[in-house]
């Protein structure tokens, strides 16, 4: 991957990220604009770009795995959350040391559902 | 009777929905610095994903599609932005500040299973129709999904509230939490 590439996955990822941002700023309730942090603006940016470069089927693959990183995505944020809420842990803490948990979960499920040949 | 049924569970979601507002407030208290990091973060982000996917191919690369790499950045500038506004008041921010973050964080919980549904209609949709359909397409899917997990939810805890209003925190919704604690 070219230098070029990578700042262009970073102006528009960046950008892409900022406006879902933006959206999250202006609506409320507190927990509706929430749902903004889920948004797909890393993977908006990172589709258009890789079905442009490498192809739509592809693009596709990364979208099949994106699914295995959303249920990632799913636990780690009510675990964090609940967490937060009810244990009082830091959010800082919290929010980093989950992220360890968000990757045991995708891997994990990576393995089960797209690496083991059943 | 199944269409009233729909139309009637549709009538309950949309009644949920009347709650949600346009704030430009929020936009105030921001500091521009929050839109950078934001900023930086993202593109850090969507250039790791694209690293990771030349290195070890589509499959693993797709992950970090849903890396939570903002919950952190946000809600560590929702959590000090909270805790200042409290302080500025004279009175204790930091539980108030967690709370925010926390009750921000459940919404990107519920916001995942748009995220799910947004990479199903990019999986099967991608290689069947124009990129930008497909893209434009899952991305109303996202917001459709998000919002109706949001609305079915605050629904579910609200009823759970009328039936049990000793049962505090498990019946309460992250609304009515929201509410209580801004005051």
């Amino acid at each position: 991957m070219h230098v070029k590439d990578i700042v262009v996955r970073v102006i528009i990822g960046g950008s892409v990220v900022s406006v879902f941002a933006l959206l999250g700023e202006l609506l409320k309730p507190k927990s509706f604009a929430g749902l903004f942090g889920a948004a797909p603006s890393v993977s908006l940016a990172t589709l258009a770009l890789t079905a442009a470069k490498e192809g739509k089927v592809y693009a596709s693959l990364e979208a099949r795995s994106m699914l295995l990183g959303s249920v990632a995505f799913i636990i780690y944020a009510a675990i964090v959350s609940r967490g937060m809420m009810h244990r009082r842990i830091q959010v800082l803490a919290a929010t980093t040391l989950g992220l360890a948990l968000w990757a045991a979960c995708a891997f994990s499920l990576w393995y089960v559902v797209l690496r083991v040949r059943w | 009777m199944g269409g009233m049924r729909l139309q009637s569970m549709v009538c309950r979601l949309a009644g949920a929905l009347v709650k949600i507002k346009v704030d430009t407030s929020g936009l105030k208290n921001s500091k521009w610095y929050e839109f950078v990091v934001r900023f930086a973060f993202g593109g850090a982000v969507t250039a790791f994903a694209g690293l990771v996917a030349h290195r070890f191919g589509p499959a693993i690369g797709g992950l970090f599609l849903a890396f939570p790499a903002i919950v952190p950045a946000t809600a560590t500038l929702i959590s000090k932005r909270e805790k200042e506004k409290k302080e500025r008041a004279g009175l204790e921010g930091a539980e108030r500040g967690r709370e925010a973050a926390a009750i921000d964080i459940a919404g990107a919980a519920m916001g995942g299973f748009g995220l799910a549904a947004f990479s199903v209609i990019c999986w099967l949709g991608l290689p069947k129709k124009a990129t930008a359909l497909a893209l434009v397409g899952a991305t109303v899917t996202w917001l459709i999904v998000a919002v109706s997990v949001w609305a079915l939810r605050e629904r579910l805890c609200r009823r759970l509230r009328a039936r049990k209003p000793n049962a505090r925190f498990q019946s309460e919704t992250l609304t009515s939490i929201a509410d209580r604690s801004s005051r």
